[in-house]
């Protein structure tokens, strides 16, 4: 199965122009998943728009993966419309540095897709042209979406099954 | 009647009261707000099968000409300003009906985002239960308020200004 990705045309592509930055390349029913570096970020989402044609930015959102390092991957989704195919893109975001470069100037829907990302998650994106909150009001502390963020809340005893 | 009643212990007051109480009971217009899939079953309810109508109430698309909130479903952290600032645009006498398991208690959304039942706000009236209740547990809980209307002492007096609205203990 593994070569099965190792042979999608986006992947061989990839791995001609940005070779240092792919981390990981993985396959799972017919989903292709890179893993890669979160520097050239921009770089690498305006190679695969352009030349590769995944002109749909269909997601993007995060991962918490809290305890290991990096702690963070950005999840990019995208669908090239002319060649029926989709591709998962996760970039690594590490808790210490925890920003990435904004591809919203590649597709525009990622400017409110990653306002959701930095609103539930905390992880700023650089250059972005507006990064407010998106879903929860302005004065929101802290970042719900982050596996250390009180499921009931931080002004509430956690929850003990039957016993609270 | 034990009671520091401001017009007298008069039979008139006493009618008075009754007509007052009589008339606000028929016709309870709720105000147009849902939140949730309770919203749904309340528009059912209102709809011809069970037809709100035929109790006098009649839902108004305005919190100025309301004088009961249902709030029928998940009420959210976000949404609470906006509650409260409906409810406070409605003129008094005004009544709170909590619908179903959410607005009661939060329901099973026990998390940061969920206010635990719209109690933590407003002076609920009326709570139902169910997730959602059907029509029939909806109407029962507005003939629960009716009843709640007509116990409801000195409602003409505080209308003109003597003293305070007085319900008796159930």
């Amino acid at each position: 199965m593994a070569d099965m990705a190792e042979n999608n045309r986006a992947v061989v592509k990839l791995k001609e122009r940005f070779a240092a930055d792919i981390v990981d390349v993985k396959e799972f029913r017919g989903e292709v998943t890179v893993t890669v570096k979160k520097e050239n970020i921009v770089e690498i989402c305006t190679f695969l728009k352009t030349a590769l044609t995944y002109n749909l930015l269909t997601d993007v959102t995060a991962v918490d993966y809290l305890g290991q390092e990096p702690r963070f991957l950005v999840v990019y989704n995208m669908y090239s419309i002319p060649n029926k195919d989709r591709l998962r893109v996760k970039a690594q975001v590490s808790e210490s540095d925890c920003t990435i470069d904004t591809v919203s100037k590649v597709w525009s829907t990622a400017d409110w897709l990653e306002r959701e990302v930095f609103d539930l998650f905390g992880i700023t994106f650089n250059n972005h042209p507006d990064l407010r909150r998106i879903l929860m009001t302005e004065d929101w502390v802290g970042h719900p979406l982050r596996k250390d963020y009180p499921l009931q809340g931080p002004d509430r005893e956690p929850y003990k099954g039957r016993l609270s | 009647m034990g009671l520091d009643n401001p017009l007298g212990d008069n039979i008139i007051t006493a009618s008075l009261d009754g007509l007052v109480n009589w008339s606000r009971k028929s016709s309870i217009w709720p105000m147009t707000f849902g939140l949730a899939c309770c919203a749904i079953e309340m528009m059912a309810t209102g709809a011809s099968h069970n037809d709100l109508d035929r109790f006098g109430i009649i839902f108004r698309a305005s919190p100025r000409q309301s004088d009961c909130i249902i709030i029928a479903g998940t009420v959210t952290k976000k949404m609470l300003p906006v509650i409260k600032t409906v409810y406070e645009q409605m003129p008094e006498p005004k009544w709170v009906i909590a619908m179903g398991a959410c607005a009661c208690s939060g329901g099973i959304f026990d998390t940061y985002s969920v206010v635990q039942g719209i109690d933590e706000a407003l002076p609920v009236d009326v709570y139902i239960p169910g997730c959602p209740p059907r029509p029939e547990a909806l109407l029962f809980g507005l003939i629960k308020l009716q009843e709640k209307i007509m116990r409801e002492r000195n409602s003409f007096g505080s209308t003109i200004g003597l003293g305070e609205r007085y319900e008796p203990a159930a």
